[in-house]
């Protein structure tokens, strides 16, 4: 009995614990980004944002939350009804499920697989189907355009985003997230002779990748300007037209932890994860999580500009720059990397 | 051990319950998402092998890509499956028959390593143990530098089915306006837009 609790009992604890931890952690970090999000898009237009819930409207996403939930959920009438309770669900625990593999810091990571960045990738392909589903079972119009039109636009944009992963893990030789921020610890500035620094990072030596990385995860999370899906001068919401209250909620949570997802991926492959800008004691001093979340949080602001500065593509441009310039680009890249790889030595 | 034979009754329950749904779901939808649960097992059971890298590329592949063309395809066209069902049963032999030649080859593989052990050992590069080599390093050496050469031409054989469905779907319409990227971009404003004063009460 106290073997079986030692072997079984305690670990799963030990793991239902952990994953409780990190998910509320995230939960909190993406009420806050959400309010960022809005802060933002504000500040652009020179308006004040939320401001009224809390100082400086900093629980305007619990009130936000609290709203939703103590709302009725409308079915349409004519809806598939399990499938279209189960669209937001499964957004929502994709989007959620990724974050098993994400390491926040040297050995912060609930589960440290071997093929953490294919898992990652496989995860977020399987995200367009709470998209998908939720757009048929609603019956109507307006979301099964938006439904196609996510689906079409996500897996276009994958491919591309699969081979900048390739780039990257061609360089690293692993496909383990925490070995791909590790091996950023030396790199261009290293090799030039100076102390690890952040030239050592990907963005730097791989900067056309992380351009391509950065905009196709726009389009991979519906962003703006390629939030066609949802384009509300054109589909009213997209596939969440028929949606509200809690479901509406899940559907939008599911939304923003694959944003919030991508931010931490591009910080990993490219930004140098959890290591410090520059290797000196009082930086290297503060804790890996801070500078995770701090370069995180830049790359969700770059993200909240663009939503504020750049108009709506239309679908053609979308698909043109996708397949047409993203993916041929990216190939050449992969092969380039591979040919410098090679004659240098470096791999 | 009881952990993981409890993880491989569960997914292999959950697969063939909804293979099963697969076939007798009324909705063609519900199929294709019953397919899609079975895929989403059958990764399990890699994972369970051992095999990371191939229950990862079956979501990336099959699930991530394959199976949301399915699903497009079978959400966009209003097939009247209902009137396809009838017909079932006319196709039951064929099925039949698939199905006997499937289960042959099983028994034949399962019998034959039973039997005789050593063929199983007669792989023509023996794998490394998972402890000095990775399967997904295990998987590179064999296809990138055993069988480089076997692997092209497959890739070979890929391109041309793509330029065949290319060449039979491409139709050169002419009547059709098409956007020409690099004038549009090129566009300046000297030529585009010519400042022209316009005398009051007179007009262009």
């Amino acid at each position: 009995m106290e073997q079986f609790f030692f072997t079984y009992v305690l670990p799963a604890l030990i793991i239902v614990g952990q994953s409780l931890l990190l998910l509320v952690a995230l939960l909190l970090f993406i009420a806050y980004i959400l309010l960022a999000d809005r802060k933002i898009w504000a500040a652009v237009q020179m308006r004040r944002g939320p401001n009224v819930v809390g100082p400086w409207g900093l629980f305007q996403s619990f009130a936000d939350l609290l709203k939703f939930v103590l709302k009725e959920p409308v079915i349409p009438a004519g809806a598939n009804k399990g499938v279209f309770l189960l669209a937001p669900l499964v957004a929502v625990t994709l989007a959620l499920a990724t974050w098993a593999v994400i390491p926040l810091n040297a050995g912060w990571v609930i589960a440290n697989i071997n093929v953490g960045i294919l898992y990652v990738f496989a995860i977020s392909s399987l995200e367009v189907y709470g998209i998908i589903m939720g757009g048929w079972a609603s019956n109507s119009k307006y979301p099964f355009l938006g439904a196609l039109r996510s689906a079409a636009q996500m897996v276009s944009y994958e491919v591309s985003i699969g081979f900048v992963i390739v780039t990257v893990l061609l360089t690293v030789g692993s496909l383990n997230l925490s070995d791909i921020v590790m091996s950023q610890a030396d790199g261009l500035g290293t090799k030039l002779g100076l102390p690890p620094s952040l030239i050592d990072w990907n963005w730097l030596a791989l900067f056309p990748v992380f351009i391509i990385f950065f905009i196709s995860a726009l389009a991979e999370t519906n962003r703006p300007p390629f939030d066609l899906p949802e384009a509300e001068s054109e589909l009213v919401a997209g596939f969440m037209v028929e949606y509200g209250s809690t479901p509406y909620m899940m559907f939008m949570l599911g939304e923003y932890a694959a944003i919030v997802l991508m931010c931490a991926l591009t910080t990993i492959l490219f930004l140098g994860g959890w290591l410090p800008p520059v290797d000196v004691w009082f930086l290297n001093w503060v804790p890996g999580i801070i500078w995770f979340l701090l370069k995180a949080s830049m790359v969700f602001f770059m993200f909240g500009l663009v939503k504020a500065f750049v108009p709506r593509y239309r679908y053609d441009q979308l698909m043109r720059l996708g397949w047409k310039v993203f993916l041929p680009l990216s190939l050449f890249f992969l092969i380039v990397t591979a040919f410098v790889l090679k004659l240098t030595g470096w791999a | 051990m009881g952990l993981q034979a409890l993880f491989f009754y569960l997914f292999a329950f959950i697969a063939i319950a909804s293979a099963f749904m697969v076939i007798s779901a009324r909705n063609p939808v519900h199929s294709v998402l019953f397919l899609i649960l079975t895929f989403f097992n059958a990764a399990g059971l890699f994972l369970l092998t051992g095999a990371e890298f191939l229950a990862m590329i079956l979501l990336v592949v099959y699930v991530g890509a394959v199976a949301v063309l399915f699903l497009f395809v079978v959400m966009m066209l209003d097939v009247d499956f209902a009137a396809l069902r009838t017909k079932a049963l006319e196709y039951a032999p064929v099925g039949a028959l698939i199905g006997i030649i499937l289960a042959l080859e099983l028994i034949f593989v399962i019998g034959g390593s039973t039997i005789s052990p050593e063929i199983a050992k007669k792989a023509a590069v023996p794998i490394p143990a998972l402890t000095e080599r990775s399967n997904t390093q295990a998987l590179g050496d064999v296809l990138y530098t055993h069988y480089v050469y076997f692997f092209q031409i497959a890739g070979l054989v890929l391109l041309v089915a793509m330029i065949g469905a290319i060449v039979l779907t491409l139709k050169h319409r002419t009547n059709v306006k098409r956007q020409n990227i690099s004038a549009q971009v090129a566009r300046t404003p000297e030529t585009a837009v010519s400042i022209v004063k316009v005398k009051p009460g007179q007009g262009i």
